[in-house]
């Protein structure tokens, strides 16, 4: 491969890595369940374009395909499952409650981002290898911004999103450490995905029609007294 | 070959179940977990003569850890069936809504905690383990009651977030292999790999894989779902849950100490030292407070994964304590849970402070709960209480006063919390309790049948099983 398509490949990673942040971000912050999960369609997107230009940096089919499966289960799958499943809470219910406000979320979300770049510091500054420094990062980041996301929305359908917003996190981080990782890759966003996307989604439909809300955050009758 | 057959036979069953009545898909179930069990201990035996087992072309393999595992797992699947099939029925006839899937998610949840121990490649194991809590969702939420339904969601986001954390920590061990030479990445490729693993990245590896599945085990502080999971399933998916569930995923924890330990620089005993006391510590506690008998088994359950964990991390000489552990506790808690369910069958109340003198309602159920009450906080002379016994007395041989005191300690607080709600449940004065229902019989004979280990094992162990677990011990020491 000559230098500057390595270098604009590169760049086009890192320019994947900042806006993949950016969405995790947004699903931190966007009170609106559609649009929720539309930037999490979008954060899916980018780890696709990420898998497909380190497949191309590193010569590795595996991530290719990785990147196909991840535009079908996560793009085209996930959200017809939620609308199959969940249509009603998807369409109806557009506030959601957070626990802590939006400014306060942002704040933390961003100690969390430094967080994952401190953690992570040491393991990328021993082994130097293309790709790795980014993508290390920001799925670290991803992760804990997903985590984050389920611990603070009462919502079922948002904690579901800030999961596999958590998986996506995973993901970006190991299309570059293990880009021949196999089978864990492709099977996990073939079938993981989709079985844990329509398990929450039944069980919330279920918790609907019992306890007449989705409001997850707010089931507390389990409990020490 | 025999490993192949152990994951085919409930998938084949999973499938049967699906279109077959009820009353079959029960029967079905119950002899296909009976070949299953006979499949591990055919395969047991395999290990036990030729050292370890692999099957499908290296896709499958077995060790003497992967086998115990397995045993538990067969065996305590069978009781559990068999316990199904009496429960169930009373269950809807106390309102309850009819499920036709039971027994095909039951046998799906069985195939995914058959497979743990017996995958070989690690990535497949992930998989296997994340299964288990999607195969067993809707079996939490079998009773669909709103507390039912609030537990199983929270089973269900909490072990997964989990499982997202381990996936990344098994992502991290493949690179630090991969930096290390390479090699299969198994649990025996990366043992023998151990020594050219780059510390941070193994490490990084470490602790998002204790964290993740340590989540799914119910290590403190990440326990807060499992007494909610544990107590509104219904009894015989309580007794899988946290007789063999948890134990499959500390199963995948507990094999990263010898990579560790061989590694070195990553201090590995501290970590497993300092979850351990602190679960077992948070549920002593918590142990005290419990006002619900079926919670009261789950906190034992975080307690007892917490002792397990302590062992590993004594060293070597505790080993064999943590081995029989891993045993003593599948079979006493599963025998708990059933102990329990037949409670809930008689009465029909979960509550300690409602269930008052049942010895003079139901004695079957009274020494159920009494024997596994006993067994289970490690009165002598059951099998808990040797195996906690063996780890103490390994603790203080190696001078390790502290880890050894304080696990002494929150054992007997432990113990006392746990004998006097079980006191008051069975002899208790105020207000006998009305018995609503008489037992079925196959819940009867699931609980005479798994009696039988608890209370032999602690004073006679088959040759065969204490070869077992030495060999168990040992794929879990440091030394190659």
């Amino acid at each position: 491969m000559t230098d500057p398509i390595a270098s604009y490949i590169l760049h086009l990673n890192a320019m994947a890595g900042g806006l993949f942040l950016l969405a995790a971000f947004a699903i931190v912050a966007t009170r609106q369940m559609l649009s929720c999960v539309r930037w999490f369609v979008g954060q899916s997107l980018l780890l696709a374009a990420s898998a497909t230009a380190i497949g191309i940096g590193l010569h590795s089919w595996h991530l290719g395909a990785v990147a196909v499966i991840t535009v079908f289960t996560k793009a085209i799958a996930m959200p017809w499952l939620l609308r199959r499943t969940v249509r009603r809470e998807l369409y109806r219910r557009r506030e959601i409650s957070q626990v802590l406000n939006i400014p306060t979320s942002l704040l933390v979300a961003a100690a969390l981002t430094l967080l994952a770049y401190a953690i992570v510091y040491p393991v990328t500054a021993m082994a130097a290898a293309p790709f790795v420094d980014i993508n290390l990062s920001v799925g670290l980041a991803g992760l804990f911004l997903g985590a984050y996301t389920v611990a603070v929305r009462r919502e079922a359908v948002s904690q579901l999103l800030g999961l596999l917003a958590m998986e996506n996190g995973a993901f970006f981080a190991a299309v570059s450490i293990a880009p021949d990782l196999p089978f864990i890759a492709e099977l996990t966003v073939a079938f993981d995905v989709p079985v844990t996307t329509l398990v929450i989604g039944l069980l919330t439909r279920r918790i609907h029609e019992r306890v007449g809300g989705t409001s997850v955050g707010l089931l507390a009758a389990l409990r020490e007294r | 070959m025999e490993l192949a057959a152990i994951l085919l036979a409930p998938a084949a069953v999973a499938a049967c179940c699906l279109v077959v009545s009820r009353r079959t898909a029960a029967m079905l179930t119950v002899i296909g977990s009976a070949v299953v069990v006979f499949l591990a201990l055919l395969a047991a035996d395999r290990v036990l003569s030729e050292g370890s087992r692999a099957g499908l072309g290296g896709w499958l393999s077995c060790d003497p850890l992967g086998a115990l595992v397995l045993l538990l797992v067969a065996f305590v699947g069978l009781m559990a069936a068999l316990f199904s099939i009496g429960y169930l029925p009373r269950r809807h006839a106390a309102g309850g809504r009819v499920n036709g899937n039971y027994f095909s998610l039951y046998n799906l949840f069985l195939l995914s905690m058959l497979a743990v121990p017996i995958l070989a490649n690690i990535a497949l194991v992930w998989i296997a383990v994340a299964l288990t809590t999607l195969a067993s969702a809707f079996l939490v939420a079998y009773e669909d009651t709103p507390e039912a339904l609030e537990a199983a969601w929270k089973y269900v986001v909490l072990t997964t977030l989990g499982a997202v954390v381990a996936l990344l920590g098994i992502v991290f061990l493949y690179w630090a292999m991969k930096l290390g030479g390479g090699g299969p990445f198994t649990w025996a490729g990366l043992r023998a790999a151990a020594p050219h693993l780059p510390p941070p990245v193994l490490w990084m590896g470490f602790l998002l894989v204790l964290v993740g599945f340590g989540t799914k085990a119910g290590l403190a502080p990440m326990h807060t779902w499992l007494p909610d999971a544990h107590s509104q399933a219904p009894a015989p998916i309580c007794a899988l849950l946290s007789g063999v569930e948890t134990t499959t995923a500390l199963y995948a924890v507990l094999r990263l100490f010898p990579v560790l330990e061989t590694a070195g620089g990553v201090g590995a005993r501290n970590w497993f030292l300092v979850f351990g006391l602190v679960s077992t510590g948070a549920a002593a506690l918590l142990l005290v407070y419990v006002r619900d008998y079926k919670r009261m088994f789950a906190f034992s359950t975080v307690e007892h994964m917490g002792i397990v964990m302590v062992a590993i991390g004594l060293g070597d000489p505790a080993h064999f304590g943590a081995a029989y552990q891993i045993l003593a506790h599948a079979l006493a808690k599963s025998f708990c849970f059933f102990a329990a369910g037949a409670v809930v069958l008689v009465v029909g109340t979960q509550e300690i402070a409602s269930v008052r003198g049942l010895i003079r309602v139901s004695p079957i159920a009274a020494a159920a709960v009494l024997l596994g009450g006993l067994t289970i906080s490690g009165a002598p002379p059951f099998a808990v209480f040797m195996s906690e016994f063996a780890i103490l007395k390994a603790g203080l041989g190696t001078a390790q006063y502290v880890a050894a005191g304080l696990l002494a300690l929150f054992v007997v607080v432990a113990f006392c919390a746990m004998m006097q709600h079980v006191n008051h449940i069975v002899f208790g004065q105020a207000g006998p309790v009305q018995a609503v229902a008489s037992l079925p019989a196959t819940c009867v004979a699931a609980l005479v049948l798994s009696a039988i280990p608890v209370l032999v094992l602690g004073v006679y162990l088959p040759s065969g099983l204490h070869r077992l677990l030495a060999a168990a011990a040992a794929a879990l020491g440091g030394a190659p």
